[in-house]
């Protein structure tokens, strides 16, 4: 059982930060009536920073990695969540494989 | 958390009913919670580091982020920062919950600690027919909350005796989780628009500048991307 100083201090800002945000709506309840682009903008915030995260991963590792995420990103408009992933890890292992 | 509610009846009726809405929500959250464990064990995390970064920031979606973006030493500004964007859908989750919550003072503060996408998702559907109790908050947010710290711990320690995870693509396995969340917000024009910028963006900044910057310019240029591909309000 280790615990880092950095890792910890992470731990404490992420919480710290998380934590902000979880109340911070009971402050604004009811001034913060979002609309148009400014909606659109903020419903954009999660799928775009979870593409951002793996983007790197998936468009530039190899070519493996490319073609499984496309074969991910298929299935993932027709089956639940950990189908999804047993496809994308299965598809990734078969590949590498072959390339 | 003691909502002082004199009928105990109707009390235990809310615990009831917040255990039976999240229970299948808390089955399917134990693989993810395995595989957050094992994979942050792979990063280098050790299993207190997993547990307490599962019980205090409690944030699935910003947890998985991070632990991709993991970098020796951990780049604090950059993580935290990603954890702020992703955390931001809160202060609107929060702000259109808190009303519709028949829980008040100190005790909100306490109650808000557990908002999640599941729980928040839940409380909304149940607040169109009647008002969301301190009860039936409580008995979703513990089964949640200790679910994630249990399960997300496990993984860590079954993760250590794992070993390469590329050898069994289970580094592959965040890619498809997030391809997956991904395609659960749709596919109508600004969402492509938002994910086909922030794609390219964050694939180019992490080859010019590296991680984890990727994460916030991919992010942002998303974001920028949706406001300028939505439609502009009709002006008054």
């Amino acid at each position: 059982m280790s615990l880092d100083t950095t890792t910890l201090l992470v731990i404490i800002a992420m919480a710290v930060a998380t934590y902000l945000t979880r109340i911070a709506g009971l402050f604004v309840a009811d001034r913060l009536v979002l609309t148009g682009r400014a909606k659109a903008a903020f419903d954009a915030i999660p799928p775009a920073v979870l593409v951002s995260v793996i983007a790197p991963t998936a468009l530039t590792t190899g070519w493996a990695e490319a073609i499984a995420a496309a074969i991910t990103a298929i299935v993932a408009f027709r089956l639940p969540l950990l189908a999804t992933i047993a496809v994308g890890v299965v598809s990734v292992v078969v590949l590498r494989n072959l390339i | 958390m003691d909502q002082s509610n004199p009928f105990f009846r109707p009390y235990k009726r809310e615990i009831r009913a917040g255990l039976r809405d999240i229970a299948p929500v808390a089955v399917a959250a134990v693989p993810i919670g395995l595989l957050f464990g094992a994979v942050a064990a792979a990063k280098g995390l050790s299993t207190m580091e997993v547990a307490l970064m599962s019980a205090f920031v409690y944030a699935g979606g910003a947890q998985f982020a991070v632990i991709e973006a993991w970098a020796h030493p951990a780049p604090i500004a950059a993580l935290t920062f990603a954890t702020l964007l992703i955390n931001a859908r809160h202060v609107l989750m929060g702000a259109s919950l808190g009303p519709k919550m028949n829980v008040t003072g100190l005790q909100r503060f306490v109650a808000f600690f557990f908002l999640t996408d599941e729980a928040w998702a839940l409380s909304e559907r149940r607040a169109l027919e009647r008002p969301v109790t301190g009860a039936y908050w409580a008995a979703m947010a513990l089964v949640l909350w200790g679910n994630w710290a249990l399960s997300t711990t496990l993984g860590s320690v079954l993760g250590s005796f794992m070993g390469d995870p590329a050898r069994i693509g289970a580094d592959f396995a965040f890619t498809a989780l997030f391809i997956g969340l991904v395609a659960g917000f749709g596919r109508s024009r600004v969402t492509l628009v938002t994910v086909g910028v922030s794609a390219a963006v964050a694939a180019l900044v992490h080859h010019l500048v590296g991680a984890p910057w990727h994460v916030a310019s991919g992010a942002l240029a998303g974001i920028a991307a949706a406001y300028l591909a939505a439609p502009g309000e009709a002006r008054p």
